[in-house]
């Protein structure tokens, strides 16, 4: 019995330790892409908004479609990914109130140094995964229904060919986020379709190199939402609608400017004046 | 392998520095699970030693239902978890999504079972032992709940560390529910996926190291506890 006694002390003792975050720290969720924060730019633009504001960003990263799915829930305040035709589905449906523009980056195709599918310096994403398909080299799919996946499925429609049909032969689903994609085929070794801003910061390449980028198709771009508060009333609507004001204002588009992977900008910032 | 060097390196390297974000994720790590088992541990070995004791319609349900959710997989306890706590869902008004409190939550889901279930196992045994002599003092199954609780108190002391080990170890469920929010809801075992999946394997087999270092010291202070209370009383 004293045991349970002790058990009932320490369990009280334990659950009154004040947690990291106090009740009245001012703060809003943010969902967004796995891919923006595995590039870090978070890390380096959040603390900004911070100090000029005394709001702090609560980040949940998943994938793009699990991202819409927690938004849609009411489960964040503010909505970061890249998939446009979602996201202005997700507002359409009055889920969301606004769909700013954010910025912008590139996708681009990694594959093993030896170029099996020998897709190096081809202009046209779409020849490349054509010629992967031909060669039937191994090519790491996301899997995840992210945006960046999304983008590779309207990718290989446009080549005509049905990868889901060669899925587990040649063509593998990870079913995982960009950096899990990435070692997967830094493992096989595979071709894989990524972001560049994940690919810059990824330390585990191995034999993996850039095989195909610049095509206008690969162009990857960023929007941010308020959550409507009219759809789920505990929504932060002020302190969200402040973020989307910063990061779209000229200081938090320079913030963006300004964020370098070894030495290279990452993302591009195109809102709207 | 340079891995395994690199990560002995990353992990002395983390220690030594005594890196603050380190030891806020060991804290909020070593607060979720040791909460949850205790909560789990209020529970489970009542509920473990009166399935252990009573004979009632539905008792075989219990015993198969409690040894079968040891084995329940922790992303399904943090789905089922999540749609629990989610806005959406019948407790949301609450708004415990991606709080510490749902990691505990979840977590206590997880460990109650594997408590109960190991608990009745000990009291079964022990009541096999005793039961003709409490009959005779009479002391019936109520009266023995307690008696038997603490006369095991030594065997289920390791039924509740296989629940902190269960706890502490999961990644699963506290990813789903807690959102791995830095600052707020990063464990030891979410900011391990989190590394391998920006490619740095060797910090992330570095804080694997720390966690086993640190399971490996609780488990040892509570050998020692458990040993040299045993000495004392024999």
């Amino acid at each position: 019995m004293k045991r349970v006694i002790l058990m009932a002390l320490m369990t009280t003792v334990i659950g009154l330790l004040p947690g990291p975050a106090l009740a009245a720290e001012k703060f809003f969720t943010l969902v967004g892409t796995t891919s923006t924060d595995n590039s870090g730019l978070y890390e380096k633009i959040l603390p900004l908004f911070t100090a000029r504001t005394g709001i702090k960003v609560r980040v949940v990263s998943v994938g793009t479609g699990r991202a819409i799915n927690i938004a849609k829930n009411g489960d964040a305040d503010v909505l970061l990914v890249h998939h446009k035709t979602s996201e202005e589905k997700f507002v359409a449906e009055g889920y969301g109130l606004k769909r700013y523009d954010v910025m912008y980056n590139d996708f681009i195709i990694v594959g093993p140094e030896n170029d099996p599918a020998n897709i190096l310096g081809l202009k046209s994403v779409v020849d490349g995964l054509a010629q992967i398909a031909a060669t039937k080299s191994f090519f790491v799919s996301r899997g995840d229904d992210s945006g960046t996946h999304k983008k590779e499925l309207s990718i290989w429609k446009m080549t005509g060919i049905d990868a889901a049909k060669a899925s587990g032969t040649w063509y593998r689903e990870a079913g995982a986020g960009m950096g899990a994609t990435l070692n997967t085929a830094s493992a096989m070794p595979a071709y894989t379709f990524s972001d560049r801003g994940t690919w810059l910061k990824f330390e585990n390449r191995g034999g993996l190199r850039l095989m195909t980028e610049s095509d206008p198709l690969l162009l990857n771009p960023y929007g941010v939402i308020l959550i409507n508060p009219k759809r789920h009333p505990h929504v932060k609507a002020k302190m969200g609608q402040a973020f989307i004001d910063w990061i779209t204002s000229p200081e938090g588009q320079a913030a963006i400017k300004a964020y370098r992977i070894n030495g290279r900008q990452a993302f591009f910032p195109n809102a709207k004046k | 392998m340079t891995d395994f060097s690199d990560a002995f390196a990353a992990a002395i390297g983390l220690v030594l520095g005594l890196d603050t974000s380190l030891t806020e994720i060991v804290g909020l790590s070593l607060r979720v699970s040791l909460t949850a088992v205790a909560i789990a541990a209020f529970i489970g070995l009542p509920v473990g030693a009166a399935i252990a004791l009573f004979r009632f319609p539905g008792r075989f349900f219990f015993v198969v239902a409690t040894n079968a959710l040891m084995g329940m997989p922790p992303v399904v306890v943090g789905l089922i978890v999540y749609l629990l706590l989610s806005r959406a869902g019948p407790f949301g008004v609450f708004g415990l999504l991606f709080t510490p409190t749902a990691m505990i939550v979840a977590q206590v889901l997880l460990v109650t079972p594997i408590i109960a279930a190991l608990t009745r196992q000990v009291i079964e045994d022990l009541w096999i032992e005793y039961e003709e002599q409490m009959r005779s003092l009479g002391a019936g199954p109520g009266r023995a709940v307690p008696a038997l609780l603490w006369d095991g108190r030594f065997t289920l002391i390791t039924a509740i560390l296989a629940g902190f080990g269960r706890a502490s170890a999961e990644v699963g469920a506290v990813m789903i529910v807690g959102g791995n929010i830095d600052h707020v809801t990063r464990v030891m075992t979410t900011s391990i996926a989190l590394e391998v999946s920006k490619g740095n394997l060797a910090l992330a087999l570095g804080l694997g190291m720390i966690l086993l270092v640190l399971s490996a010291s609780i488990n040892a202070a509570a050998y020692l506890i458990q040993h040299n209370t045993k000495r004392w009383h024999a």
